[in-house]
């Protein structure tokens, strides 16, 4: 179950990284991240944590993932059948864990996608912005497996994240969603899988050429 | 007939109330936690009928949540606290007041430092170093009064407070038999004892 891991723009050297993160709460156990226009994102996300904030206030309890999903993608329909207003510029991915009472005891992890029709659906990875979402879409399909750990999910993020973004954690985020809590990376963690897995493009490099040349 | 209690003290504030819930003639339960952190960092001890007091707390309580949700995790000081619950308690107050009266205890990361403050249902809002809410008041001030200097330790003003409590149970025309008890300091809110067990409310 690969994290959330939207590529970051490179930015500014002048620009204070802080005030443009792709990935947010909207609620304690919940985690969006959006590609598309940051003014839009800002004002579903506010909708959003409003929504969570009241369905505890509410019901005493956290909203699940699936129901922020399905608030995110009604919300944006509405914008598509409104005289005067247009549809939000952007997609998210909502990632987050599943209630153990709900899944007969198991807490386990969801990850929904939303985008400006108004749909929603799960996956297992999904990729979404920039120009080559459908070529990754691809890459991720081959390389998915069901039992991934935590160490190979990060990886395949990185592997994902290295092909529109230039090199260097610096470029990057990544936030792990565990059943107990998320936390972003650590620049220099990201750094550790983004060497281990340029050396291995470089090794297949390597490989091809001297496979082509005999 | 509820009981609140707040003592300020160096680095820390303390929170009381009696753990009573009644109406008219009825006693309903006797392990109400009336104090209720509405923050990592801070907790409000509120008096008055069990629905405002309910409603206004979990009110206040996931607007503090979502101001620290929308703001990358930026804590609300006290003191913002406080005067949101002030105005939200003015704003109120002519249409359908909420009946509640608080005493609001905070510590302040950034500035290192603890606050205490009262407000009432009418959205009378001070900063003080100790007091009381409800009939406690006209026992109780005047030993808070003598009791209370600058520069406490968590002790001596837990101290205060049960001598606080002794002087109600000793007094005080109502039984009173179980106070819960929270210290809020720099590792945020927790509790230093309790009459009877609220985990069951």
């Amino acid at each position: 179950m690969p994290p959330s891991f939207p590529a970051l723009a490179p930015f500014d050297r002048l620009q204070d990284p802080r005030t443009i993160r792709k990935i947010v709460s909207v609620d304690n156990r919940s985690v969006l991240a959006f590609a598309g226009l940051t003014a839009d994102a800002r004002v579903l996300i506010n909708k959003t944590r409003v929504e969570a904030q009241s369905y505890r206030l509410t019901c005493e309890d956290a909203p699940s993932v699936e129901y922020l999903a399905r608030y995110i993608a009604r919300t944006q329909q509405k914008y598509t059948q409104r005289g005067g207003v247009r549809p939000f510029g952007i997609a998210t991915l909502i990632a987050g864990f599943s209630d153990p009472s709900a899944e007969g005891g198991v807490a386990g992890p969801v990850l929904y996608q939303t985008d400006p029709a108004g749909t929603h659906s799960s996956w297992r990875a999904q990729v979404i912005g920039g120009k080559n979402a459908k070529n990754q879409r691809e890459f991720l399909e081959k390389n998915y497996e069901d039992d991934m750990d935590e160490e190979a999910s990060v990886k395949l993020a990185v592997q994902c994240l290295l092909e529109v973004v230039d090199s260097g954690a610096k470029n990057m985020e990544i936030m792990i969603v565990r059943a107990d809590g998320k936390a972003f990376m650590e620049e220099s963690a990201i750094d550790v899988v983004v060497k281990k897995v340029e050396e291995e493009i470089e090794a297949n490099k390597d490989a091809k050429k001297k496979s082509t040349d005999e | 007939m509820d009981t609140v209690f707040g003592v300020k003290y160096d680095g820390g504030v303390i929170i009381a109330a009696d753990q009573g819930n009644a109406r008219s003639i009825l006693m309903y339960q006797k392990n109400l936690d009336k104090v209720v952190p509405l923050s990592s960092h801070s907790a409000l001890g509120i008096s008055g009928p069990n629905s405002d007091l309910v409603n206004f707390s979990e009110y206040v309580q996931k607007n503090i949540a979502l101001y620290e949700l929308s703001n990358d995790g930026m804590k609300l000081s006290t003191h913002a606290q406080a005067n949101f619950m002030r105005g939200e308690l003015a704003a109120a107050l002519r249409r359908g007041p909420y009946q509640v009266n608080v005493l609001l205890g905070g510590y302040d990361a950034g500035a290192e430092s603890s606050s205490l403050y009262f407000l009432d249902y009418m959205a009378s809002l001070q900063k003080v170093n100790y007091g009381c809410q409800g009939y406690a008041s006209s026992f109780c001030l005047s030993i808070m009064d003598r009791d209370w200097k600058e520069g406490l330790t968590e002790d001596e003003a837990i101290a205060i407070v049960e001598h606080c409590m002794k002087e109600l149970q000793t007094r005080f025309l109502i039984a009173q038999p179980n106070f819960i008890i929270k210290v809020i300091d720099k590792d945020g809110v927790k509790v230093a004892k309790f009459g009877a067990d609220p985990a069951d409310t």
